[in-house]
């Protein structure tokens, strides 16, 4: 069944064991070789392969380069609604904190539209809570088709969905979904997902699967960093990419790569990801997918992120707001996230053309 | 002796084609075509962006060439047909690539969705140059779908290995009463020149111009290789051979 069997296969894996015996030799042939199988990738996951940085970012770089060219592509998020029924313990959305929930009616969502549409931004991501009481699919919907006025591409991020129903947004103008699966450690998952819809991590895993089957455009999926060892979370997560690819070829598929930052709660990162460590997940998973999209969002910083343009990096949000109501309306929420970009859109595009690259806004159109 | 390509009864001023992807600004990209001189220009229509109050590429389009929107991003025929309506619709002429791709890995052309995408938009007017795997049978379909030229990848989509397909294209050379373009592939100029040299009509590169260090140099060399393959060609060249000629020949008694 789906991806489950590849997790099931390597679950039991004692990574401890063979991170013990990788050699350099091991790792510089990862970088070297063409064409890489898992292990490689453990191997370039390794705490090891930290003193071959610099050779991973070159290799990294110039298969970036082949395969999308001296561009980042950009998008902005969207949130209509925060309203959840889930627990999960490091969210500023679950259902038990304190805080003001709100969705946008359509007039709202058309005026958070205008103001993004605003700063050039031409492909959005709209994101709600779990609650399929306030924020159902039928709402979602009705804010795509008011949406596609301002967009020429709609990828959505919300609950996971039945089939059917991605193919119902699929037929009213979505052409991605964005769908993190937080931790591919089934006790840990557990334990953070104690309640709410959330909490079935099989019925989460299926979902990308049942959206592909759907005929999804385009898929990103990924792992919440700093919930667990990161080099077990990265190495999954490129199982989980590769099985796609391979599954489901049609597919434009990417990885994202967020790291936990402060949200409104009392959760810490337990395993908190360092700036090298971070560049290691991602220009080993850039080598194991040369094809694939990487994503890196505002949760990082404008520093960083300028840092990160060319080790890999393909696709980037800008200007972005996580509160409901955050781009054009009074009495916003508080955000899911603490964004540590701040810069606007034409900070970030002044950025990028800094570093020799070109933004693009637009490179998908409803048809 | 004239030496023209002429692919739907237009007279092509330069057999090297340009595609605009993956370059660092449209400015970079304009100064590219304009140094190697390309004639026909290859735009993804998922990139264009007529309503945007932002750099516009098609505002980058130097004058005087064929703008050749291509279909990229669709899975199948029928995606195809609709982006070449849009492009139509949004102004950008008749001229289109079709591309048709269904494995984002390899980025693999689908031979038989190209093939049923060429014949619907061949029958709507369009001059249709559609991108394929190197298939004899496949070739001959399209040009009776009404391709006005084919267009055989030389290895995958921004791979830079070069000509790996060369003896399935020599053989379309050979036997289809179309141009021929290699397309996709081609990492340096040598290798353009190489398939010129096979009597290929033309060639079509983007990643290996648009992402060098100097893409507008890489560019003028890319057009000056496909000129010197093309006269080689032209040139009859001698065949090469095992052994060194003798110049005192063992049957030279006979003359």
């Amino acid at each position: 069944m789906g991806f489950y069997d590849s997790l099931e296969k390597f679950e039991g894996f004692d990574l401890e064991s063979f991170f013990k015996k990788v050699s350099d030799d091991d790792i510089l042939r990862a970088i070297n070789n063409t064409s890489i199988d898992e292990l490689d990738l453990l191997s370039l996951l390794s705490p090891q392969a930290g003193r071959h940085l610099e050779a991973m970012a070159q290799k990294s770089q110039e298969l970036t380069l082949r395969n999308f060219g001296r561009v980042i592509y950009l998008y902005a998020p969207l949130y209509l609604g925060n309203f959840c029924d889930n627990e999960c313990l490091y969210c500023g959305f679950k259902r038990d904190n304190p805080i003001e929930r709100r969705k946008l009616s359509l007039p709202e969502v058309e005026k958070e539209a205008e103001a993004i549409a605003a700063t050039g931004i031409r492909h959005i991501l709209i994101l709600t809570g779990e609650s399929r009481q306030q924020t159902p699919v039928s709402y979602l919907k009705d804010c795509v088709l008011a949406l596609k006025n301002y967009f020429s591409s709609i990828s959505i991020e919300v609950y996971p969905l039945e089939a059917g129903e991605y193919k119902e947004l699929i037929d009213v103008g979505v052409d991605g979904l964005t769908l993190y699966q937080e931790t591919y450690d089934r006790s840990l998952y557990r334990q953070l997902h104690p309640r709410g819809p959330k909490s079935d991590f099989l019925y989460r895993l299926d979902a990308p699967d049942r959206a592909a089957g759907m005929k999804m455009r385009s898929l990103s999926i990924g792992a919440l960093l700093g919930l667990a060892d990161f080099r077990r979370e990265a190495f999954f997560l490129g199982l989980h990419a590769s099985y796609m690819e391979h599954r489901y070829p049609e597919v434009e598929l990417s990885v994202s790569l967020p790291r936990f930052q402060r949200a409104a709660g009392d959760f810490s990162p337990v395993f908190p990801v360092g700036e090298a460590e971070f560049v290691q997940i991602m220009t080993a998973l850039r080598l194991f997918l040369p094809r694939a999209g990487i994503n890196i969002s505002t949760r990082e910083g404008h520093a960083l992120r300028a840092n990160l343009i060319g080790l890999g990096v393909t696709r980037m949000s800008a200007g972005s707001r996580t509160e409901v109501g955050g781009y054009a309306l009074d009495g916003k929420t508080e955000g899911q996230f603490e964004v540590a970009d701040k810069c606007g859109v034409s900070e970030v595009k002044e950025m990028i053309v800094k570093r020799g690259y070109q933004p693009v806004l637009k490179d998908w159109q409803a048809i | 002796m004239e030496d023209t390509l002429v692919i739907a009864g237009r007279r092509i001023s330069s057999r090297f084609l340009l595609g605009t992807g993956k370059f660092a600004s449209y400015t970079l990209m304009k100064e590219a075509i304009e140094a190697c001189g390309a004639h026909i220009v290859t735009v993804a229509l998922r990139r264009v962006d007529k309503g945007s109050k932002d750099e516009n590429i098609l505002d980058f389009i130097p004058a005087g060439r064929i703008l050749m929107p291509n279909t990229s991003g669709a899975r199948n025929a029928d995606e195809a047909i609709r982006l070449a309506r849009l492009a139509r619709a949004a102004g950008c002429g008749e001229w289109v690539k079709v591309e048709i791709i269904s494995d984002n890995k390899f980025l693999l052309p689908d031979n038989a969705e190209t093939i049923k995408a060429t014949d619907v938009l061949a029958k709507e007017g369009f001059i249709v140059m559609p991108y394929f795997n190197p298939d004899l049978m496949d070739a001959r379909r399209l040009k009776d779908a009404g391709a006005a030229s084919i267009m055989p990848l030389g290895s995958p989509i921004g791979t830079n290995k070069g000509l790996r397909t060369r003896e399935l294209v020599s053989i379309l050379v050979e036997e289809i009463d179309l141009p021929v373009i290699v397309d996709a592939g081609l990492g340096l100029p040598s290798q353009a020149a190489e398939a010129m040299e096979l009597g290929c009509d033309a060639v079509l590169v983007n990643t290996a111009v648009a992402t060098a260090d100097d893409p507008v140099l890489m560019a003028r060399a890319f057009a000056m290789a496909v000129e010197g393959g093309r006269s080689a060609w032209r040139a009859r060249p001698a065949s090469a051979g095992r052994y060194a000629k003798a110049s005192s020949p063992l049957t030279g008694f006979l003359r």
